[in-house]
This record gives C-alpha cells, sequence and structure tokens, in this order.
C-alpha cells in the first residue's frame, strides 16, 4: 500500500518535472498559447492529487469507524456495562439506606428500655436503703419485695430485648462488605472505561499528529492558519513572486 | 473449637466473630485471603473454617480445594458465606467438597441452624 502510494507520487513528480520543462521550453521559444494551456493541465492534475488526498482521508475515515463499531468491548461498555454500573450504584444507595435506618430503629426501641430499667432501678435502690436503715412498715416492704421480683423478672426480659436490638445492629453493618464488593466492581468498570477512552484518544491524536510535512513538498493544500500548517509557508502572492524572482524567474 | 474466619471485608469478619461468640464459640482468629488463611490452617489446629468466596489474592473456592486437597486438612467443615448466589457457583462450591453454604446477606438464625447442622452431621458420621 505504503509502496504503491509512494511510486505514485514519484510518478507525478516526474509528470509535473517533465511539464515544467516542456513549459520553460515553450515560454523560451515564446509559444504563449501552448504554454497557458500546459499551465491549466499542471493545476488540474494538482486537483486530481487533491481529491485522491481526500478519498483516502475518507477511506480512513470510514475504516476507523467501522473498526470502532466492531470494538464490541466499547459497545459492551456503553450498552451493558453503564446501565449495569447504574443499577449496582442504585443498589449500593438502598442498601446503606437500609443499614442506617435499620441501625436507628434499633436504638429508638432500644433506648426506651434502658432508660425505663435505669429508672426502676434508681426507684428500688432508694427503696433498698430505707429497707436496710429499717425505716419500712412491713406492708410497704411486701410491696417493694413484690415489685423487686417484678423488676428481676423484666429486667432478664429487657436485657434479652436490648441483646436483639444490639444484634440488629451488628447485622446492620453486612451493608459494608456487600456494597464494597459492589463499589469495587463498578471502579473496575470505570477503569476498563478509561482504559478504552485513552485507546480512542490515541486513534484519534494519531491522525491529529500525523506530520502533513515529513516530505515539504508534499502538497498539502491551502495553509490554514490556527492548523499544524506552519513553518516555511508563504503568506501572500508578493511573497511568491519575490521567491521565484530570487530563484532566477 | 477453633474457628478460622475468612474475608476481605473485616467489618464481615467482626460481624461473623460475634456471631459465632453469641452461639458459645470464643476462640476464633481471621484471615483476609486464602493465602493468608492456608498457612494458619495448616499450622494451627483449627476445628472449623468460615470462609468468604469472593476475595482479591486466593479466593474462598481456591482455599476450599486447598483444604481438601491437603491430607491433614481434608476432613475439616468448610463454612462458605458469601455473596456469590449463581447455581453453578453453589454446585462448583458442592463439587469441591463445601460442607455448608450461606448466601448473604444472612441472618444470625441461619447462621446458628447452618452451624448445627454441620456439627450433627459430623457427629453422625463419627
Amino acid at each position: 500500500m505504503e509502496n504503491q502510494e509512494d511510486s505514485k507520487e514519484a510518478l507525478f513528480k516526474q509528470q509535473q518535472l517533465d511539464r515544467a520543462r516542456e513549459l520553460v521550453k515553450l515560454m523560451e521559444s515564446g509559444e504563449e498559447e501552448a504554454a497557458g494551456r500546459l499551465i491549466e493541465e499542471m493545476g488540474r492534475m494538482h486537483e486530481s492529487l487533491l481529491f485522491q488526498e481526500l478519498g483516502k482521508l475518507t477511506r480512513d475515515l470510514h475504516e476507523a469507524l467501522n473498526s470502532f463499531r466492531m470494538d464490541s468491548r466499547l459497545s459492551e461498555l456503553t450498552q451493558m456495562d453503564i446501565p449495569d454500573a447504574k443499577e449496582r450504584l442504585n443498589y449500593v444507595v438502598a442498601m446503606t439506606d437500609q443499614a442506617a435506618h435499620r441501625t436507628i430503629t434499633a436504638v429508638e426501641e432500644a433506648l426506651p428500655v434502658s432508660e425505663a430499667l435505669a429508672e426502676r432501678a434508681r426507684t428500688l435502690a432508694g427503696d433498698w436503703v430505707r429497707f436496710r436503715q429499717r425505716e419500712m412498715s412491713v406492708d410497704e416492704f411486701r410491696a417493694v419485695s413484690q415489685s423487686l421480683a417484678d423488676f428481676l423478672g423484666d429486667t432478664e426480659r429487657d436485657a434479652e430485648v436490648l441483646r436483639k436490638h444490639l444484634s440488629e445492629v451488628l447485622m446492620a453493618q453486612d451493608f459494608q462488605d456487600l456494597t464494597g464488593q459492589v463499589i469495587r466492581r463498578v471502579m473496575t468498570l470505570v477503569q476498563d472505561m478509561e482504559d478504552n477512552l485513552v485507546g480512542l484518544v490515541r486513534i484519534s491524536g494519531q491522525r491529529l499528529s500525523k506530520p502533513e510535512s515529513q516530505d515539504p513538498t508534499k502538497p498539502g493544500g491551502p495553509a490554514v492558519k490556527g492548523t499544524s500548517d506552519h513553518g516555511d509557508v508563504v503568506s501572500n502572492q508578493d511573497d511568491v513572486d519575490d521567491l521565484l524572482s530570487s530563484l532566477g524567474f | 473449637m477453633k474457628i478460622l474466619i475468612v474475608d476481605d471485608f473485616s467489618t464481615m469478619r467482626r460481624i461473623i466473630k460475634n456471631l459465632l461468640r453469641d452461639l458459645g464459640y470464643n476462640n476464633t482468629a481471621e484471615a483476609d485471603d486464602g493465602s493468608t488463611a492456608l498457612p494458619m490452617l495448616q499450622n494451627g489446629n483449627y476445628d472449623f473454617l468460615v470462609t468468604d468466596w469472593n476475595m482479591p489474592g486466593m479466593p474462598g473456592i481456591d482455599l476450599l480445594r486447598a483444604v481438601r486437597a491437603d491430607p491433614r486438612l481434608k476432613n475439616m467443615p468448610v463454612l462458605m458465606v458469601t455473596a456469590e448466589a449463581k447455581r453453578e457457583q453453589i454446585v462448583e462450591a458442592a463439587q469441591a467438597g463445601v460442607s455448608g453454604y450461606i448466601v448473604k446477606p444472612f441472618t444470625a438464625e441461619t447462621l446458628k441452624e447452618k452451624i448445627n447442622k454441620i456439627f450433627e452431621r459430623i457427629q453422625e458420621q463419627g
């Protein structure tokens, strides 16, 4: 492919050179009309070369787009993995939400139980001091004795209730493992996306940075400001004429 | 009863450790993947292994296979506690010789039930 291009270009150069020599000959011998036709012909050749270049660029672009379409990983990423990742992150939001509510609910239910136990223990402790100091009547003692027995029974029951709430808080923490695994998976996806995008930038970057003027005589069409067309470029027809005259034309 | 808990998430290791303590098993140790767990098992007189599946480094399924391939460890009961819930995976673990399989998220009751089941089976066999 490259060799074919090179030989084509060499042929074109040779033809142009032949025509230039002929043009000089015609002009020297004063055959103005023939010289004019030859100049026109040379211009047309240049144009056709431009079209060839345009065609080549179009073909390259077409191939790049096709290879892109065929890169199944990229389409898989956009069609499957990204919506998939959204769902996974929704799962993380739902799991953390659920874990927070489970924990708060358990705490809300446990707090009044422990507060009630503390309150009853405080009352009984006061009664117990009065009993030890023999400040209590027999009837009063009977009542205190009963409420002490109730309290012990209730404490056993409520301690179990508190244990259950604490277990609930413990179990609610399983979200960290489950969401952690999901987040790691999404991170792998993001990494994958990044690699693919870097590949994409590399492909298009190559096209942009492809030096058009490796061979400074290779035709590149009009010089455009703000593009890679810079360096030794003339700015107007006067410059062209000056240059030519300096070469003896 | 000495139990090794293997999971890459320390929160999950602590949850399992606390649940086991609730069930009366106080002698536990922890490892964060199969490759750290295996030498511990080989040198540590453990009676029971609880392992996750999906871990960086050596995954739980490989640890299970390594345990079954080791002549001194091959009879150790292995309970897998994992978020991997595909049928093929459960079949794969069964074929590799798992003693019990719990899918996360799980409850304290499930863990208790599976552990009791494993020990009942061992007693029947012994």
